[in-house]
């Protein structure tokens, strides 16, 4: 029997976890010689104060959903993509040469292709390291740390040698002109007159994040290929009893992963409107605190998302009107991750035993 | 026996949310017998152990310990009292050796070496006086089952045990094995040890201890001198109602081979032989049993059939030749063949213990065209509509679809199995172990359940260690023995003395038959 309900658990626990490490951030602040109210009061107007805030917010936190479901998703196959940087990466590239092959007309013509490119470079830079485990058992937590590395590099090269324009000092593409300019929120909520900032760099691609985490849950718990998936994940013995092939869940969840994590361009670098070095920022690693914190369930995921967001975006802000370092943003952020992540058990098990307690009193009326 | 009860409980009660594990038990271990506890998986016998080694608190009553009244908060506690517990699941440092182990948690001082040699001159002590022998400086991971077991059991003895609780110690044991452990114990108890032995096997009931206990549903139902008792007995008190121990069934009327088997040899992934050429076939509407001691390739007959192992030889199913090479082939297909399989270890392979009931109902069927909605989606609707069905035909407890399979008990975690199988009206059952771990109500429904299937004409190949089960259940018997087979036998002309010797690689048995 379950200890705890499952309200308790989904959303309980992630909520006390993220108190607990903004208490400790707090602690931090205050000792830096700053009311911690007011540090928070800063982040909360930065990043949810205005339209401008939250479209940097959403932004961010469209992100973190194509890297939270990459890194979920390879979860529920019960492997561990380290690799979501490198794939969104490499998927960032594809966007990218889709972007600048052609004249784009129109960008709903632009989207689809970009989405396509950016799909088939995350997925095929993450189809070795699928295959050096299936095949050579090389553990996937290795190889796609490498292949983060391995692709960086490589975009130092294209970037400096070969897609930098005649001329620039700039390590970055040309711009991919009008012709693929996504619709920004500004432009959306216009159309309904409803005033949004047009500074903000949020996009039509949150709502094609939001539908990938309906497809998502479509994906894991409605077909055949999730059930496989999710079976191997939780017994590979048994999966290999039911006739469902090791090697291919491995290919195929890592390839849906670096998938996802290659569509993140759609957001990152069509918004920038030029691939340029680090276009990524270490979303990919956040994805994974993302799908931890979620449960590597999509409604999960985008709350998590959600409040990665927030963080990145309230942080920023912080730095930019208090005299509180940059690095304490970061500082911040691991708190939550360390919390919601890796600590899980510290607030897990006093709850559980609190739940025990409760229900006692109820047991002995019956 | 006039002196004070080494182990006196009263009234003890125990709840866990609404479910009530032991109510109001009351029991007396008197001091050097061996006294089993008897009951069903759930019926709260480990409850009660677990009280008394302090793993939980009773809601309510009292234990004493040699006449004394004794709180027991925790495992320590139980220890100071005199008390060792030897788990179901070992709890053992695997790459650590058999003295480190033992010392582990009880050393003397900081230095550790004089522990160890007080230890290691213990072991030798016992190692001679209770056939207790195990090499101290072998590592856990080296060690059959067996002898992992006894480290357990040394560990009690160097923390000073008097009352010892073993908590289903056969369960993973070979049928040697478990004799050994038998006379292990009444050595102990000869020495004037106090040993309880929680159970669902009558057969070790009847065997060793010198009284019965015996647990319904929470409740002690009865407490009873083995030597005045037998097994229908107890079984009755153990369920509650009258219990088929013998298989209910009527001569088999074997037709076509169905499965034919030759020259089947399988090497394993180190390279080691495991199946060496064997041959065998089994008929429609015949149980073809193979006997064995666990790992002497038994195991792998079963894969190689069901589809998750290669090996080479020549299998024909109706005729047909199937694909041993894993290249063409894989568990899908066998099942689209007609061979389904219930797995020998549940856990591991038959189920996924996180996925609901009605996941695990269609598990290795995922892909038939009637849980499908559309090309893409499945239809979790007509499968959980499919789980209650078999679930009410199988009576599998609590009826509920939407409980994930690891709170079901061991016993209606295998009629999941079994229901999914067999439902599926195959051409060919392969059946490992099908009643390990399961308690004896289940028992006689899943024996029964292979019968009827047998008795439409289909052919079943069972591989079980428990030679009783074999006996009573298959129809013909073959013996493996090293990956070959031994012997053949019709059930009705064999006894378990021959198979026994066959079942040791000794060919000439017409001594015993």
């Amino acid at each position: 029997m379950d200890v705890m309900p499952k309200w308790a658990d989904a959303i309980l626990i992630p909520i006390l976890s993220i108190l607990i490490s903004f208490f400790l951030s707090g602690l931090v602040i205050l000792y830096l010689g700053m009311n911690p109210f007011e540090a928070l009061k800063l982040m909360v107007t930065g990043a949810l104060g205005s339209t401008y805030g939250w479209g940097y917010t959403l932004y961010y936190t469209t992100n973190f959903i194509f890297t939270g479901l990459c890194a979920a998703i390879a979860f529920h196959a019960r492997l561990f993509n380290i690799g979501g940087e490198g794939q969104a990466t490499f998927g960032g590239l594809g966007v990218a040469l889709v972007c600048l092959a052609v004249p784009w007309p129109h960008w709903t013509l632009a989207l689809p292709a970009a989405m396509l490119g950016g799909a088939l470079f995350g997925a095929a830079w993450a189809i070795i390291p699928a295959w050096l485990q299936a095949k050579r058992g090389s553990h996937i937590v290795i190889t796609t740390i490498m292949f983060n590395y391995i692709v960086a590099a490589l975009m130092v090269f294209l970037l400096v040698e070969v897609l930098k324009p005649e001329g620039s000092m700039d390590p970055a593409t040309r711009r991919f002109g009008d012709g693929v300019a996504l619709p920004k929120f500004s432009d959306i909520f216009g159309l309904f007159a409803i005033e949004f900032s047009d500074a903000a760099p949020a996009n039509i691609s949150f709502f094609i994040a939001i539908l990938a985490c309906y497809l998502f849950w479509l994906l894991v718990w409605r077909t055949k290929l999730g059930y496989e998936l999710r079976a191997y994940g939780h017994s590979e013995s048994a999966a290999a009893y039911a006739g469902i092939s090791p090697t291919k869940m491995i290919i195929v969840a890592m390839m849906i992963s670096g998938g996802l994590a290659g569509m993140m361009g759609i957001n990152s670098v069509m918004a920038t409107d030029r691939l340029v070095l680090n276009s990524v920022e270490g979303a990919g690693f956040i994805g994974l605190a993302v799908a931890l914190m979620g449960r590597s369930h999509p409604v999960g995921i985008f709350l998590a998302a959600l409040l990665f967001g927030f963080l990145y975006q309230g942080g920023g802000e912080l730095a930019l009107w208090a005299s509180i370092p940059r690095e304490l943003i970061i500082l911040i952020q691991g708190l939550v991750i360390l919390f919601t992540g890796a600590l899980d058990n510290l607030v897990r098990m006093p709850l559980e035993k609190l739940f025990l307690l409760l229900r006692k009193p109820r047991s002995e009326e019956v | 026996m006039n002196a004070e009860p080494a182990i006196e409980l009263k009234g003890i009660s125990k709840a866990f949310g609404p479910v009530q594990a032991n109510k109001d038990i009351s029991i007396r271990v008197m001091p050097g017998t061996i006294h089993g506890i008897i009951g069903e998986n759930g019926a709260g016998k480990s409850t009660l152990m677990s009280i008394l080694y302090g793993f939980y608190k009773a809601d309510r009553g009292e234990v004493f310990i040699s006449g004394t009244k004794t709180e027991i908060p925790d495992s320590q506690a139980a220890i100071a009292a005199g008390i060792g517990m030897v788990f179901q699941h070992f709890k053992l440092v695997e790459n650590f050796t058999v003295l480190e182990n033992v010392v582990l948690g009880a050393e003397e001082g900081a230095r550790l070496r004089p522990s160890l040699s007080k230890a290691r001159k213990l072991l030798t002590e016992l190692a001679r006086e209770y056939e207790l022998s195990v090499d101290p400086d072998e590592t856990i991971e080296e060690l059959s089952v067996g002898h992992q077991q006894r480290v357990e059991i040394l560990k009690a003895l160097y923390r000073k045990a008097d009352i010892l609780i073993l908590d289903e110690p056969t369960g993973v044991l070979t049928p040697s094995e478990a004799d050994h452990l038998f006379r292990i114990l009444k050595g102990l108890r000869d020495e004037g040890k106090t040993i309880i032995l929680i159970t669902h096997k009558l057969r070790e009931i009847m065997d060793v201890t010198d009284t019965v206990s015996v647990m319904r549903r929470g409740e002690m139902t009865a407490t009873v001198k083995t030597s005045e008792t037998n097994p229908q007995a107890l079984a009755e008190l153990m369920v509650g109602r009258k219990v088929l121990l013998q298989v209910d069934k009527v001569a088999a009327q074997p037709k076509d081979k169905v499965l034919d088997i030759q020259g089947l040899r399988v090497v394993d992934d180190d390279g080691v032989e495991r199946v060496k050429g064997i041959d065998l076939n089994v008929r429609q509407g015949e149980i073809l049993g193979i006997a064995g001691v666990a790992g002497n390739g038994q195991s792998e007959v079963l894969e190689v059939l069901g589809g998750y192992r290669s090996a080479t030889g020549r299998v024909t199913l109706n005729g047909q030749d199937i694909d041993l090479t894993g290249r063409a082939s894989d568990g899908q297909t066998r099942r689209a063949n007609g061979i389904c399989h219930v797995p020998e270890d549940r856990h591991r392979e038959g189920l996924i213990l996180d996925y609901f009931a009605w996941e695990n109902m269609v598990f290795g069927y995922h892909r038939a065209p009637e849980y499908q909605r559309s090309k893409y989606l499945m239809d979790n609707r007509a499968i959980r509509r499919d789980t209650e069905e078999k679930m009410a035909r199988f009576d599998v407890r609590p009826p509920i679809p939407n409980l994930a399979a690891k709170n079901f008990s061991g016993g209606n975690q295998q009629k999941i199995v079994l229901a999914r199988e067999i439902e599926r009206d195959p051409e060919l059952l392969l059946v490992g172990q099908p009643t390990r771990g399961v308690d004896i109500g289940a028992i006689e429904f899943i024996h029964q359940q292979i019968v009827e299937l047998r008795d439409r004409g289909k052919a079943v190949l069972l591989v079980s260690v428990e030679l009783e089960e074999i006996l009573s259940l298959a129809d013909r018997i073959t013996v493996m023995f090293d990956g070959q087979i031994t012997g053949e036998r019709l059930a009705a002309d064999t006894n378990e003395n021959e198979l026994g010797m066959l079942m040791a690689g000794i060919t000439d048995t017409s001594g015993a038959a």
